[in-house]
């Protein structure tokens, strides 16, 4: 026997996998399968897209632009350049209560904040709070790596020097007299971005990490003193700053402003008059660009948004036309062919 | 090279004299000097020391120079270079997209991936070498006077080695000594070429005389011979020795390095050539590299892919501009400044962004395609390897793929070219039947015997045990590590000693003897001709005992004996006993060369030495001359020889007198003493020799011993007769005929035995004087044999003829001397020696003739048929004669009786080409009808090149648009004269027009050149797939010229297979290496590159919209992470599994079904708009898979990578699920696969968003997926975009799937059925096969799913079709069918797949199992369709009724010669086929009115 084998060396192996007889499962694309499964199928679709549209449909938006390219605008004034601490008021009204939690975002449109070279100006590491990259900011920087004395800028590059520099206030305005609306700037932004991408040097007080550095170009207060309420909220971990660096997606996009969840307005904002005081300083007319407030609520799937609920329509609906659509074929050119 | 010289042995005068020579010769010689002369101690250096040493280095690469080296070839590929530069242009801070060292990644992988391959090769090849560098071997050591030990690296040029039984030579060595008494040593190359018979290696001439014991110190001579080239059968040199005589050195004299020493106990030689310039190792080609036809297709749709990135990069560079232009001077905040500050221009900046987009859409270009191709096709090739119905048990060999990149090319082959012996036939040669003296003998029994072989091989079929344990050699062992020393050659030694079940065991016990089954051993004798053999061998007994002269016996008598004895010794078949393999029983009379001189001549041949005393004496002298030497003839000691002669005594009571005729003393080798005769082993060269001895042998005429001067032959009554070799004239192709010179024993007459072809040898006889009836009888005789040979061949039997010659002395040594000259001239040896042939070959007595069967291999006929219903097209090339060829052709179903068969014999290029338009015309008219049909129509104005030779009909065998030709049913039988004028410039386009419209084309007589011609010209002009296939030397040219090349692994050696592609130990695993393993590699891979194609494209496009929303700055929102290593690592294992596992239809459907061949013939899964639909399909699935995530997210505080995260991963499933509806079979492996790359994409996902806060700049995206999965709205993406990207895709693919199936769609539906329905409906359609003039092409109603209008109506007539054939039907059929028809308890639902099944076998081009299917009946012909209406009555008109064959021949005027051959419908198809009878003489009427 042994010899036999021998004999045999060459003989394949009798396997199921050598002799390619794996066991199989032949997906079968058969009318009796495919009809009904896409009649499941876009049932469930529809379903799903009901409860999407519903739920979308239940938020509530308010919208205002205040760019004030328009002569009548309230913020007409403030578009000019150069202008310091212009200061312009909105007033908006509300009909029906907006529920809580209401979302404060500010809006900018034709922003690009994707743009690759713009997103590449940032040092990460400097964010991170390591002063050595305080004195030398990487060279992803440029040219917003030193300023023209050749300073170290902190935070260098683009994305920083290119922050959001309007400030808001809400007001309730109750039988004449406006009441602030308090709101929370903490917890606007993510949290492991105050917590852990972003540090401030271990270095108190935090000025002093800031030495021999200078604010970026375009910022009006160095980074330490970026809210002046909250010595917490200051440097590389304030929120403002942080909603800022996180690039949106689009060109046209909202960031987080406050969140109004304290106080009278902690179950929404009630129906009435409402003035919006806004400190103006960020040009957008330059490239084109619109400025908005918006006021939302959410609901456990984000923001407003219609779209994914319409999809789901659409496509559930889609699935069941086709399903009829095979089933008329089918039957035309199937049914007679076994009579 | 510097030579050294001065043997300071050597005289002035020779010195100067080869100086002279050197000059002249230097570039072309070597000079050997024996290397122990030289003393290294003394400072003296070795002559030799230029040329290489014996240490074999197959490696690429050393440590040092691998990465240079190997980097150096990977660049080779354009793909590397380019990407390579991709990578480096992230260097560049302007146009840089990612982080440069990122980018590197995926190349460097590439390149890693590869080099690691090649490593590994490398080393195993280091590790063989080392293995084969450290195999010992006895050198002979100047200081130790004696043979050491040495590695074989150690062996130089030069040195002298001896060489042991059984041993591996380490180099290339010339001969000097071999114990053998006869100066001979015995090789076998079967690692070089494969033959296993033994070769015979002479020791050089000089040391002829030498004792026994080769003395190196007083070897002073030196060599002079050619430079190292790899031709195994060339060698030539001198040997000039201290004398300065110099003797001429031949091939017989070299032993090649990789041969083992058999029979030979000891041999000593001189290195000559070692290593690297060994003829082994020159001839060491590494595997062959050939591009498929679908890597160019793909080729095509790389540089497509090239021109979409490069539209895509120009109009993000365009748009890039245009949107900086619109901010004018005013530069926004986000649009930042160059690096150093500097404003950039919108032009500028436009040519730097399309830089980088080229850097970011470089994924389009598909990087890892080429080396996911590479592992695929190894997969593949393994999964072939390991197919069991490949594997031969027999012969214990499977199919070897030699190309590894073409394997899917077997799924596209449109032609095959095929060898017929050896191919077909089993080159098993089997004696039928002979003519002897004009009479012809039947040998019936032997014909039954053999009827019998089949029927017990039929029965054994299945059993697959091995009888009985098996005596082994102690020599296989170092067969097997002779295998080892030539891996270049790993292919083993491949050989069938045995098909038949019967002759299994006895396979295996004889495996390194060639032909012995016991089919071709044991021929039964004809009884009368024995009767004939005994009466005439006695009557010579009586007369040799009566001392009467021979001459006086019948001549038809003494011819009759002499045929035999033809038979017997004219040939090259050594003997040897199984049981000592390769032992050669050793007969030995006397020790005498061949005539060697003129002096030799007359010295022997004057009649002193005739007679019985002095030769006697002569003799005895020798043998005790021989017995003093030790060692060398222990083995003839006087006792074995008396014993020998006592027992020869008893067993022939006549042979007392042996002494007179055979005068020397026998001397038997004391192990053939113990043997029995019965056991002697032929050896032959060509296994009709080998066919030609067993059968004198059954008629008692055996032959006992060869020498190489003299032939030992017993003879019943007569002993054992010595014939003297005087002269063998070997065998060539030219003379096709070879002769031996002998001194006829009894006779004492030299006559010349010639035996060869029957066209050569029928020219050579000698023209009878009719004046006396001798002569008359002689004429009758010539005349009767010829017919008797027209008879063989139209049996289909290999015919050779015997004649003979009578010199006399004057003759004899008129032509000797001549012969001579021949033989020592150097210059045009070869040529003197064909003409001194060319004139002892003349004037030839006719002895006989013999058929020889070549049995067809299994399973040929049915191998041919199904090819042939797969839509290829079999074209049979083969030297044999035309009436054989034709034969065989029938035979294995090539032909078809019931097919015209036009032949085309012409002798001169008029002739041919008036033939060849003629044969147009007749095709033509014939066929006229169908060119109304629109369909074929629109066919012609396709045709550019054979428009005017365009003919078509309703039948048509595939729906290829690359064959726009219809065939015909029609056979084209061509010789190779005709042949060779047919491949003329002028008329090939002729040839070609009528050879593509005949179903089948046999080429006779065809030469190896016109083999590949033939292919070639078919390959080029019409631009088809082909495939050659054959087994001998003469295949060899035309499969190479093939796409792909087959080799059968048979018994013609191994250069077939080394020159192949693909080495198949059967010609009927070609069934299911091409319509099996073909269609699935070709369609895995077709797959596979579209997907390759579709997935790049669907990814990239993404970041293509993407720019419409960054301001065409290049940015992406897929992270740079995923986006490099989405093709490598994510989305690469399924695709692999799918490539190497998937199969679209079951390997039992394809083989039943050959038609889904047709698939890939006409490139039916990868058909250039395919590739467009897949990139629009791409395209769109992008727009889904960006726009949904786009609305679903947009007016959302979302950033760059929580948006661009979610797109990546709907990419991959979308990308995944794609893959899924593209798969057919869903084993274990393709759900791990898929489950373990969405694995992956999260856990690298999840590792990498949680690793490091600050490392990824600039996307750094921490946190991201945690968060994302938090979030709903992905859940919620991730059903809806995938479905909906891929809802036209399934919509589509179930649409065709259910409605308009495709014929591989049908056959996958075919696959799921119960195996009983399924038997039922092929049974069916088996039965429907049979009706050969339908013209509904296959599945007609199937082949076009794409336009439902069309569809429609083919299935509507169909209907129609289906229901006229009924009425139209054959009663006869009918009646036969419906028994099988009806398989019991079919469900309506198989009633639906049966409906559909009809169509399959209503195949025009399929072969009909005229054994198996009933008789057809005319009618059957009728074609049911529109258009074959009009065939029919265009046959009506031309009152054609198809059966057989057409004559084609010219005016006698004009052509004298052309062989007119008339197939005979009644010698053919016999009594069952009787009805065509009735039609013949009306068919011969019709024929004549067409032409």
């Amino acid at each position: 026997m042994v010899k036999h084998e021998q004999e045999s060396t060459n003989r394949p192996d009798n396997t199921a996998f050598t002799q390619q007889r794996l066991p199989a499962w032949q997906p079968m694309l058969s009318a009796g399968i495919v009809i009904p499964g896409f009649l499941i199928i876009g049932a469930a679709f529809i379903g799903i897209g009901v409860a999407l549209f519903v739920t979308s449909q239940s938020i509530q938006v308010l919208e205002i632009d205040y760019t004030g390219d328009d002569k009548t605008a309230p913020c007409y004034k403030c578009i000019a350049p150069n202008q310091k601490n212009c200061q312009c008021q909105i007033s908006f009204s509300l009909n029906s209560t907006f529920k809580g939690p209401v979302f404060f975002y500010y809006a900018l449109s034709n922003f690009f904040q994707n743009h690759r070279r713009y997103g590449v100006s940032k040092d990460d590491n400097q964010l991170f709070g390591d002063t050595s990259y305080f004195t030398s900011p990487s060279s992803s920087c440029s040219p917003y790596q030193y300023d023209s004395s050749n300073k170290p800028i902190v935070p260098c590059g683009s994305v920083a020097n290119s922050m959001f520099s309007d400030t808001f206030q809400l007001y309730q305005v109750v039988n004449g007299t406006n009441k602030l609306v308090p709101w929370d700037g903490q917890g606007i932004a993510w949290w492991t971005d105050y917590s852990i991408k972003y540090r401030n040097p271990s270095v108190t007080p935090l000025q002093n990490a800031f030495n021999n550095t200078v604010k970026p170009i375009n910022w009006t207060k160095p980074a330490y003193e970026l809210d002046p309420t909250d010595s917490s909220n200051n440097g590389f971990i304030n929120q403002d700053f942080l909603v800022w660096m996180r690039r949106a997606a689009l060109p046209n996009f909202r960031k987080l402003y406050r969140r109004i969840t304290q106080g009278d307005y902690a179950q929404g904002l009630p129906a009435g008059n409402y003035l919006l005081n806004i400190n103006y300083s960020y040009p957008v007319v330059d490239f084109g660009g619109r400025k908005k407030v918006v006021l939302s609520n959410v609901s456990w799937m984000g923001g407003k948004n219609d779209f994914l609920g319409i999809a789901y329509l659409v496509i559930g609906s889609l699935c069941v036309v086709m399903s009829v659509v095979m089933l008329i074929v089918y039957a035309k050119f199937k049914f007679p062919d076994e009579e | 090279m510097a030579r050294q010289r001065g043997d300071a042995g050597t005289n002035a005068a020779s010195k100067a004299r080869r100086q002279r020579k050197k000059k002249a010769k230097e570039n072309k010689t070597r000079t050997v000097h024996a290397s122990i002369r030289h003393d290294p101690s003394k400072g003296e250096e070795s002559p030799n020391r230029h040329y290489a040493n014996n240490k074999i280095k197959t490696t690429k690469y050393t440590v040092l120079s691998f990465l240079p080296k190997n980097l150096f070839e990977q660049f080779h590929r354009f793909a590397n270079v380019y990407f390579v530069f991709i990578a480096l242009l992230n260097f560049v801070p302007v146009v840089n997209a990612f982080q440069p060292e990122l980018a590197l990644a995926p190349v460097v992988f590439i390149l890693s991936v590869t080099a690691i391959k090649d490593l590994w090769e490398d080393y195993r090849r280091h590790r063989s070498d080392k293995e084969i560098n450290h195999m010992d071997c006895l050198v002979y050591g100047r200081a130790e006077g004696r043979y050491v030990e040495k590695y074989w690296k150690e062996v130089r040029v030069g040195d002298f080695i001896k060489l042991r039984c059984n041993e591996i030579l380490p180099a290339d060595v010339l001969l000097l000594s071999s114990s053998d008494p006869d100066r001979l040593c015995h090789i076998e190359t079967a690692t070089l070429d494969g033959e296993t018979n033994l070769k015979q290696r002479q020791v050089v001439r000089s040391f002829f005389e030498l004792d026994c014991d080769f003395d190196p110190l007083k070897y002073n001579s030196v060599i002079e011979c050619e430079k190292p080239n790899n031709d195994l059968n060339r060698f030539r040199g001198y040997i000039i020795h201290r004398s300065g005589r110099r003797d001429a050195l031949y091939k017989e004299n070299l032993l090649l390095r990789g041969c083992t020493i058999r029979n030979t106990e000891e041999a000593v030689g001189i290195v000559i050539y070692a290593g690297h310039e060994t003829k082994a190792m020159l001839n060491n080609n590494g595997p062959r590299y050939k591009r498929s036809k679908l890597e160019r297709q793909m080729n095509v749709d790389v540089f497509w892919c090239v021109i979409i990135l490069l539209v895509m990069c120009l109009f993000a560079a365009v748009g890039h501009g245009l949107w900086m232009f619109q901010y004018g001077d005013k530069r926004p905040v986000f649009d930042v400044l160059g690096p150093d500050g500097t404003d950039l221009s919108p032009i500028m900046s436009a040519i730097y962004l399309f830089l980088t987009m080229i850097i970011v859409f470089q994924v389009l270009i598909p990087i890892s395609l080429f080396v996911s191709i590479e592992i695929v096709k190894i997969c593949q090739v393994y999964f072939i390897h390991q197919d069991m119905d490949l594997y031969d048990e027999e012969t214990d060999s499977h199919l070897q793929c030699r190309a590894l990149n073409i394997t899917e090319d077997l799924g596209q082959m449109q032609y095959i070219f095929s060898d017929k012996t050896g191919t077909l036939t089993e080159n098993k040669m089997v004696f039928r039947r002979c003519t002897v003296t004009g009479v012809e003998y039947s040998h019936d029994a032997n014909a039954r015997r053999l009827a019998m072989y089949q029927e017990i091989d039929s029965e054994e079929e299945e059993c697959t045990s091995h009888g009985g344990t098996l005596p082994r050699r102690d020599s296989v062992t170092s067969h097997q590590s002779a295998r080892v020393v030539l891996r270049s050659q790993s292919t083993k030694s491949h050989r069938r000693t045995g098909s038949r079940a019967e002759a299994k065991r006895a396979s295996i016990l004889s495996k390194h003897t060639a032909f012995s089954s016991p089919m071709e051993k044991d021929i039964t004798p004809d009884p009368q001709l024995l009767d004939k053999v005994n009466e005439c061998s006695s009557q010579m007994d009586f007369m040799r005992f009566h001392s009467q002269p021979m001459s006086q016996l019948p001549s038809d008598l003494s011819d009759t004996i002499d045929f035999f004895i033809a038979l017997t010794i004219c040939n090259t078949v050594v003997v040897s006993s199984p049981n000592q393999p390769r032992q050669k029983v050793r007969m030995r009379f006397e020790l005498k060369s061949p005539v060697k001189t003129i002096e030799d001549f007359i010295k022997r041949f004057t009649p002193s030495r005739l007679t019985s005393g002095s030769n006697n004496s002569s003799s005895s002298s020798l043998i005790t001359n021989r017995s003093s030497n030790k060692g060398c003839s222990s083995l003839l000691s006087s006792p074995s020889a008396e014993s020998t002669l006592t027992k020869l005594d008893e067993e022939h009571p006549s042979g007392g007198l042996d002494h007179t005729f055979s005068p020397v003393p026998l001397c038997y080798d004391a192990k053939a003493l113990t043997l029995e005769e019965g056991e002697l082993r032929y050896e032959a060269e060509s296994p009709d020799e080998a066919a030609l001895v067993y059968a004198a042998k059954a008629y008692k005429c055996s032959l006992v011993g060869r020498l190489p001067d003299q032939v030992t032959v017993e003879l019943p009554h007569l002993g054992k007769l010595n014939f003297e070799l005087l002269h063998t004239l070997g065998f060539d192709s030219t003379r096709k005929r070879m002769s031996v010179v002998v001194r006829h024993p009894l006779t004492d007459q030299i006559t010349v035995y010639t035996k060869g072809a029957d066209s050569v040898i029928m020219d050579l006889i000698k023209p009878p004087d009719t004046g006396n009836s001798k002569g008359k009888r002689q004429k009758k005789n010539v005349y009767r044999t010829q017919n008797y040979l027209n008879q063989y061949a139209a049996d289909g039997l290999r015919t050779l003829c015997i004649a003979k010659k009578i010199l006399t002395k004057e003759e004899y040594a008129c032509w000797l001397q001549r012969h001579l000259q021949a033989e020592t001239s150097i210059q045009g040896r070869e040529q003197l020696l064909f003409e001194s042939a060319l004139r002892l070959e003349t004037n030839l007595q006719l002895l006989g003739a013999t058929g020889i069967e070549d049995r067809l291999q299994d399973g040929v006929p049915e191998t041919i048929a199904s090819l042939r219903k797969a839509g290829l097209q079999i074209w049979v090339l083969t030297g044999d004669k035309q009436e054989t060829a034709v034969n065989i052709a029938y035979a294995c179903k090539l032909l078809d009786p019931e097919e015209e068969i036009l032949t085309l014999n012409a002798d001169s290029q008029e002739a041919c080409a008036l033939l060849l338009e003629e044969s147009l015309h007749y095709i033509q008219a014939k066929f006229l009808c169908s060119s109304t049909e629109p369909a074929t129509k629109a066919l012609h104005t396709n045709l550019a090149l054979f428009d005017i030779y365009s003919s078509s009909s309703s039948s048509s065998s595939s729906s290829s648009h690359t064959t726009p030709f219809t065939v015909h049913r029609l056979g084209l039988v061509i010789d190779g004269r005709t042949l060779a004028y047919a491949l003329d410039k002028s008329l090939e386009d002729k040839f070609l027009a009528v050879a593509r419209s005949c179903r089948s084309v046999l080429c006779c007589r065809s030469t190896p050149l016109q083999k590949s011609m033939v292919v070639k010209l078919v390959r080029n002009k019409l631009k088809v797939m082909t495939l050659a296939i054959g087994d001998g030397a003469n295949d060899v040219s035309m499969i190479q010229v093939a796409d792909v090349g087959v080799g059968i692994s048979g018994q013609e050696g191994m250069q077939a297979v080394m020159a192949s592609d693909f080495a198949l130990p059967r010609f009927r695993y070609l069934h299911k290496l091409l319509l099996v393993h073909g269609h699935w590699c070709y369609s895995r891979l077709a797959n596979m590159i579209l997907y390759f194609f579709y997935k790049n494209a669907m990814f990239v496009a993404l970041i293509f919209w993407y720019q419409f929303y960054c301001g065409f700055s290049g940015s992406a929102m897929i992270d740079q992470w995923y986006l490099i290593f989405f093709n490598l690592m994510f989305s690469a294992f399924p695709q692999l599994i799918t490539g190497t596992l998937d199969k679209d239809v079951s390997a039992e459907t394809l083989q039943h079904l050959p038609q889904l061949y047709v698939n890939g013939q006409n490139s039916e899964e990868y058909k250039p708009y395919m590739f467009w639909m897949n990139m629009i399909d791409a395209f769109y699935q992008s727009l889904i898979c960006f726009f949904i995530p786009y609305f679903a997210y947009a007016d959302s505080d979302v950033d760059l990578f929580t948006w661009g995260t979610p797109i990546t991963t709907l990419a991959l499933i979308t990308i995944l699920l794609h893959l899924g509806i593209e798969t057919k079979t869903w084993t274990w492996m393709n759900w791990l696969s898929i489950g373990f790359s969405v694995a992956l994409f999260f856990t690298v996902a999840l590792c990498y968003n949680a690793s490091c806060p600050t490392c990824y700049s600039p996307s750094n995206p921490y946190w991201t997926m945690q968060r994302l999965l938090q979030d709903p709205v992905f859940y919620l993406l991730c059903v809806v975009t995938p479905f909906s990207a891929l809802l036209p895709r399934y919509f589509y693919r179930a649409c065709q799937g259910t409605l308009f199936p495709s014929p591989v769609q049908v056959g996958r539906q075919f696959d799921k059925l119960p195996a009983e329905t399924r038997r039922n409906i092929l049974s069916l359609s088996r039965v429907k096969v049979g009706s050969p003039l339908s013209a509904r092409p296959p599945f007609l109603s199937l082949t076009k799913p794409f336009t439902n209008d069309c569809n429609k109506k083919d299935q509507r007539s169909f209907q129609g079709s289906k229901t006229t054939q009924t009425k139209h039907g054959p009663v006869l059929q009918t009646e036969e069918e419906t028994g099988r028809q009806s398989p019991t308890g079919t469900t309506v639902g198989e009633q639906g797949f049966l409906d559909r099944y009809t169509l399959v076998p209503t195949e025009t081009d399929t072969l009909p199992y005229t054994k198996d299917a009933a008789p057809l009946s005319t009618e059957q012909h009728s074609p049911p369709t529109k258009g074959s209406e009009c065939l029919r009555k265009t046959l009506e008109l031309s009152s054609w009724n198809p059966s057989d064959s057409v004559q084609l021949s010219l005016p006698p005027d004009t052509d004298s010669h052309c062989v007119k051959y008339m197939r005979n419908s009644e010698e053919k198809l016999g009594s069952d086929h009787a009805f065509h009878q009735a039609h013949r003489t009306k068919a011969e009427d019709s024929l004549h009115t067409t032409l």
